[in-house]
């Protein structure tokens, strides 16, 4: 009776852990068998191809957040050259890297 | 062999009575990492997810993409500009692009105007007609034959009659946009003749994108040129690490997780300490002690994290991240409704757990082999 009990939490462990690892083999079995979305993509990509767009419409706040591969370095200071960014998904987009520069140098006469 | 495993049979017992011996404290420390491991995973599998279907997608945007700057500032392109272009060799079509951003202070919401290209027959629209995207449709409750109107900042007035929505599932990138004709657009925004928002270029060869975006920017030294590539960076770089809230959420979680686990390995608790004590007392071995109490922290951790991940899966998959809609939306109110396909990468779910599972292990075996090894009498007192 003794030796039962002291096996029911291995028992029990092994069970829990089954139905976890079973949630977890239905999760990639979902991501492997499902729709990859191979069809959807090529139809949207079509339609990127035919309006030529740059960007995905995820953040329409702002236009640097909106278009972000085509914003100007400034934009995101618009209304001061030391404003702070006013718009919370400024936060989730990077700034150009590649932006066309001038110099500034400096000599002592 | 087989008296090796009851041995470790039976500390696994012993470690599943010692943790319903504290049932409360145990759900409640299973249920707090569980949570971080959620967020994060969360976090990880939607940002891969939005980079990914981004990346797929924007692969059929415009090699080249010729904006105009001044002052640092975009500016619009003249016909000139266009001819300049058409006339670069390597180039097989030149496209110059119509398009402008609307802010519609009734929905309070930002939209797209855009003239689609001549060379789109599908998505060619008549004076007076609109197509609109999924969260145009979605936000002003329209349908194909319902009237859309515009008001320009400057108060023109433009009158539409919707001819069709663009498919749902393409919001990600078409959500917030209007299309209309080319004079209407003109005479909305007071347009002259002649100038263009950008121009997008298709080239023949796409390993010559390179020389050709240098010989254009030598024809036009005022011109900025975006290569796909840029763009597919800045698609990307969506969500990295490096940027504010997704730092913010992760360091944020990192440092409820640290201190989590600086709990454990500040010290066991009295009752633990005199358990290790009574059992060393009884004749278990140091490796048994360690052995039992790795156990239990095992099944702590495994649990909270196959249950957060399972979450995050779920979360990220089948609800869309809806948790996130209001970070992700920020102030503007149309956000895309989008499908993801799901998908697992082991890397990430290995980095996932490096950064909580391990050090939560490190931080419950350094206390226990420290007690363990110390002398039950004292630890006992």
């Amino acid at each position: 009776m003794r030796l039962r009990s002291r096996r029911r939490g291995s028992t029990l462990v092994a069970v829990w852990f089954a139905l976890l690892f079973a949630g977890g083999a239905a999760v990639v079995g979902a991501t492997v068998i499902g729709d990859d979305g191979a069809a959807r993509r090529a139809r949207t990509a079509g339609l990127v191809e035919a309006l030529a767009l740059s960007d995905p419409a995820l953040f329409t706040e702002a236009r640097y957040t909106r278009n972000p591969s085509l914003a100007d370095l400034a934009s995101a200071f618009q209304d001061g050259p030391a404003s702070l960014d006013h718009f919370p998904t400024g936060s989730l987009v990077v700034a150009p890297r590649r932006f066309p520069g001038g110099r500034l140098e400096a000599s002592e006469n | 062999m087989r008296a090796a495993f009851e041995r470790r049979r039976h500390l696994l017992d012993f470690a599943v009575r010692s943790l319903a011996r504290r049932p409360t404290r145990n759900l409640g420390l299973i249920l707090v990492y569980g949570l971080v491991v959620f967020l994060v995973g969360s976090v990880m599998l939607w940002g891969s997810a939005v980079r990914r279907e981004a990346s797929a997608i924007l692969a059929g945007g415009p090699e080249i993409t010729a904006q105009a700057m001044v002052m640092g500032r975009h500016d619009l392109t003249v016909d000139a500009d266009v001819a300049l272009l058409k006339g670069l060799r390597g180039v097989r079509r030149v496209e110059p692009r119509l398009w402008g951003y609307l802010w519609d202070s009734a929905g309070a919401a930002n939209y797209t105007l855009m003239v689609p290209s001549t060379a789109a027959t599908d998505l060619a629209v008549a004076k007076g007609e609109a197509i609109v995207g999924e969260g145009v449709a979605r936000a002003r409750r329209l349908a194909p034959g319902k009237m859309l109107f515009l008001v320009s900042p400057s108060g023109r007035f433009l009158k539409t009659r919707v001819k069709a929505v663009l498919p749902a599932e393409s919001a990600l990138v078409s959500a917030d946009l209007v299309l209309v004709e080319e004079s209407d657009f003109r005479a909305f925004f007071e347009l002259p003749d002649g100038v263009w928002t950008d121009v997008a270029l298709t080239v023949a060869n796409p390993s010559e994108v390179g020389t050709i975006s240098g010989k254009a920017a030598l024809k036009l030294p005022h011109h900025r040129f975006v290569t796909r590539a840029d763009m597919s960076r800045s698609a990307e770089a969506l969500f990295s690490w490096r940027e504010g809230l997704t730092l913010a959420l992760l360091a944020g979680a990192l440092v409820a997780f640290a201190i989590l686990a600086f709990d454990r390995a500040s010290g066991l608790s009295a009752e633990e300490r005199r358990e290790i004590g009574i059992l060393k007392a009884i004749g278990w071995e140091t490796g048994d002690v360690i052995a039992s109490k790795l156990f239990e922290g095992a099944l702590i951790s495994l649990t909270a994290f196959l249950l957060g991940v399972l979450a995050a899966w779920v979360h990220v998959f089948l609800f869309s991240a809806g948790l996130f809609e209001p970070v992700l939306k920020g102030w503007a109110t149309l956000y895309p409704r989008f499908p993801l396909s799901p998908r697992i990468d082991a890397l990430e779910i290995a980095t996932l757990g490096m950064l909580t599972v391990v050090p939560f292990m490190a931080a419950i075996l350094v206390p226990v082999w420290r007690t363990a090894s110390a002398d039950p009498d004292a630890v006992m007192r």
